[in-house]
């Protein structure tokens, strides 16, 4: 694959070289966008993407390699360097002020003046004309940031960078937490952008995000360059091989499962219109965009948030239940905020993976480190968790081991039932393929012990569709009947969650 | 333990022999005889039992503004007891449980009405302190004299360490085990870490939180008992302020504001360095206005090392 650019290039990344200590983390990497032009940098975690646009955006200096912008060499000493160099980085966690307005937002720093005091009509009007540029003047100037959704705080965060005037945006992540409808927003908006000649690099996990939007890639291992080339000549599969260098095989593992009993039973339940059983032997999955109540509903079943209405039955429990009862009934829940709500970064990984049931280490309230320790070790080796040890913190882990974290938790706590909120979200796709080998397990017929069930929301349709046996789509906070999941297709199910008819 | 913890541990240590060489090279060798060192144990005996409490506190996220407040009212009700020919044991346990009860209004004010600690104990610092000046009448309350009297000081000759101490010592070391060696103290971590995944654990955070709360004030009744034994009258109008140098103490041995970590060890150390600077600058001649900045100095410097030291442990990637 030939990487002659189509026009001069705007920025040119040469041969860059970093190293942490005894870590390489880049090893002479080559990246160029021109203008005019949407670049997918594709990588699995650690590969080297935000090593190599931390040195762009002049966070990190490189140890050899040089940097040329519309052809002069360009050294940036610190992230305001880049920025004035016209060099804008929109990350996956938005850096916007909640409590100021959507104007404020967008022209902080360079609040238009008048005699020393800020210039309030003329700062609404260049903020007005920079979210019409955008072709959102559907957002109000005096809105206060934190009130929008994410998708419109995306699109001030890409109006401020607009705004200041630059002209080569790294979107990092972007659509991680973004529904499907604003997705297709987002990506219209960054075609719009190329066409007035903005340089885009777009990271992302999805690789079919990236061959929607992006006309070129390149795709890091290791802090290499794996290979690269225009979107349209490559496969799905083709770059997968390239990310992981090597072929994909199956991703989706299978093992004959036999259908138990029913050991969740959820009727008319509000919020959420639900009735459905789960069963063991099991994997349940709910699809739906981003908002449609998806989580809500999970959190529902597990007492997080108050039932309006309907039932609940758990095993033989019926009634209202908060999470300490639920995991006393044999449900566990993984939560999707991974850093918010699944884990602890400050504690250790034996505290996280034990912390619903820390009863075994010891009698009457006691607590033996060592035992605490000797589980979560066991856990970690049979998860091929990448740690120094059960003592590590958790937070200094990646996040795709983070969330092998997470999950343990519920396989330490020895659940029945697994209620799976994005078991797979923002991690790389080595640990991606383990997380569908440990939930294919439970669910397998093993002889000596009974199945789980697995109840499993995913904005990823291939994983529903690879993993489950049945799915309902949720939509506009209402979930639909279950159908078989072998008699449907990802586009059936696409359709099905953004207004078409199930199964149609 | 691992190498970790053995650096964030020792850095406070580190702090503590340093700060101690320094004033035992100011003051002299006299500095580091028994009798000062025994000394300095008396002076740190009240802010660290305190300090132990708080930093079950610190560790689970929360922070109690109210122990000054605390202790004088404990000083106050053990005086008035004793005043009431009420047993000495009997009158320092029921000061010890009237702690222990403000705690306990803290933690369900906290957890009920979901106001943030700092303004809730802010508002139950004025309130206790004000509890404990109508109870005394606003004026000092002389008691009769009892073994109360004789916790901090050295009774005979035979015995170096007054009891007080030593009851200092113990319990710092059951709140050291607690933390490391129940399921309260890893469930105190956890809310203090993240309190949306100890909810979301099944962790009991209402019930912890007015347990820790609680428990945390029956120690500052201690440091109150402590207090009484000092004075030997019931003063309503004590301690004031000291809720700050106990936070200071705990923030200097390695807790964060901001919940998740602290020792009963650091915290102790901490003590440590701030009573050395108080008695090195007053055994050195230098005003008490010299010992305020240097110990303002100390806590600020303590908290950026410990800044730029985790830094180095997770920063780099």
């Amino acid at each position: 694959m030939t990487e002659t650019p189509l026009a001069a290039p705007r920025f040119d990344m040469r041969g860059i070289r970093k190293a942490f200590g005894a870590t390489l983390a880049l090893d002479g990497v080559d990246l160029f966008v021109a203008e005019g032009e949407i670049c997918g940098l594709i990588g699995q975690n650690g590969a080297g993407k935000s090593t190599l646009m931390s040195i762009l955006s002049g966070a990190l200096r490189p140890d050899a390699g040089q940097i040329t912008i519309d052809g002069r060499p360009f050294v940036p000493e610190s992230p305001h360097d880049a920025r004035r160099a016209g060099i804008a980085m929109i990350y996956q966690e938005l850096s916007l002020a909640p409590h100021l307005t959507v104007m404020e937002n967008i022209m902080m720093g360079a609040e238009p003046m008048r005699f020393g005091l800020v210039d309030w009509p003329r700062m609404r009007a260049m903020a007005a004309r920079a979210l019409a540029e955008l072709g959102h003047d559907d957002i109000p100037p005096d809105a206060i940031v934190g009130s929008l959704s994410v998708a419109a705080q995306q699109l001030v965060e890409i109006a401020r960078a607009i705004a200041v005037g630059c002209r080569v945006l790294v979107l990092d992540e972007p659509t991680s937490s973004l529904g499907r409808a604003d997705v297709e927003h987002l990506f219209a908006l960054l075609r719009h952008l190329k066409t007035q000649g903005h340089a885009i690099v777009y990271i992302s996990h999805f690789i079919e995000e990236v061959k929607s939007v992006a006309d070129r890639f390149i795709v890091l291992r290791d802090g290499r360059n794996a290979g690269g080339g225009t979107t349209n000549d490559a496969t799905h599969d083709d770059i997968v091989a390239l990310m992981v260098g090597r072929p994909v095989g199956d991703l989706f593992p299978r093992t004959q499962r036999t259908r138990g009993e029913a050991i969740l039973e959820v009727t008319a339940l509000e919020p959420g219109s639900a009735t459905f059983a789960l069963h063991r032997g099991e994997i349940f999955g709910i699809a739906g965009v981003l908002g449609s109540g998806r989580t809500r509903l999970l959190r529902t079943l597990f007492g997080l948030e108050p039932v309006r209405s309907g039932r609940v039955r758990v095993g033989v429990y019926t009634g209202p239940a908060r999470p300490h009862e639920r995991w006393g009934q044999g449900m566990g829940l993984l939560s999707e905020d991974r850093k918010e709500e699944g884990l602890a970064s400050t504690l250790d990984i034996a505290d996280n993976l034990t912390m619903s049931k820390l009863s075994p280490f010891g009698p009457a309230g006691l607590l033996s480190p060592s035992r605490q320790r000797a589980a979560a070790s066991r856990w970690i080796s049979e998860l091929d968790i990448k740690c120094a040890g059960p003592a590590q913190k958790a937070g200094e882990l990646s996040g795709g081991n983070q969330q092998k974290i997470a999950i343990g938790r519920l396989l330490h706590h020895d659940v029945d039932i697994l209620v799976l909120d994005e078991p797979t979200r923002g991690i790389d796709v080595g640990s991606k393929a383990q997380i569908y080998r440990v939930i294919d397990a439970l669910v397998a017929d093993v002889p000596g012990r009974k199945p789980r069930a697995v109840l499993m929301v995913s904005s990823y349709l291939p994983e529903l569709l690879g993993l489950c046996d049945r799915i309902a789509v949720m939509q506009r906070g209402r979930l639909g009947e279950p159908i078989p999941a072998a008699s449907l297709s990802e586009h059936e199910l696409m359709m099905a969650a953004t207004g078409g008819a199930p199964g149609a | 333990m691992t190498t970790r913890s053995l650096v964030e541990r020792t850095g406070t240590l580190f702090g503590l022999v340093l700060v101690a060489l320094i004033f035992g090279a100011l003051v002299g060798s006299q500095f580091f005889a028994p009798t000062n060192l025994e000394l300095m144990a008396r002076q740190m005996a009240i802010v660290s039992i305190a300090a132990v409490g708080m930093t079950i506190v610190i560790v689970a996220g929360g922070i109690d503004l109210s122990v000054g407040s605390m202790i004088a009212l404990t000083t106050v009700v053990i005086a008035q007891l004793l005043r009431m020919n009420v047993s000495p044991l009997l009158a320092a346990l029921a000061a010890i449980a009237t702690a222990a009860l403000c705690g306990l209004i803290n933690g369900v004010l906290i957890t009920q009405l979901r106001v943030v600690p700092f303004i809730v104990t802010l508002g139950t610092m004025l309130v206790i302190r004000g509890a404990a000046k109508g109870l005394a009448e606003e004026r000092r309350i002389e008691a009769p004299a009892t073994w109360l009297n004789d916790l901090l000081r050295v009774t005979r000759g035979e015995t170096l360490v007054p009891s007080g101490i030593w009851a200092v010592i113990a319990l710092a070391a059951l709140v050291a085990a607690m933390l490391r060696y129940t399921r309260l103290g890893r469930h105190v971590f956890a809310i203090g870490s993240n309190e949306r995944m100890a909810r979301l654990c099944g962790v009991a955070i209402t019930r912890t939180k007015i347990v820790v709360y609680a428990l945390s004030a029956a120690f500052v009744g201690f440091a109150g008992l402590l207090q009484f034994s000092k004075l030997s009258v019931g003063d309503p109008t004590v301690s004031v302020g000291l809720e700050l140098d106990v936070i200071a103490a705990v923030i200097i041995g390695g807790g964060s504001l901001s919940g998740g970590r602290g020792t009963v060890a650091g915290t102790l150390i901490g003590a440590a360095i701030m009573t050395i600077i108080q008695v090195g600058c007053s055994q050195k001649g230098l005003a008490n206005w010299v010992q305020q900045i240097v110990t303002g100095c100390i806590i600020v410097a303590a908290v950026a090392l410990d800044r730029i030291r985790s830094a180095h442990g997770t920063g780099a990637r």
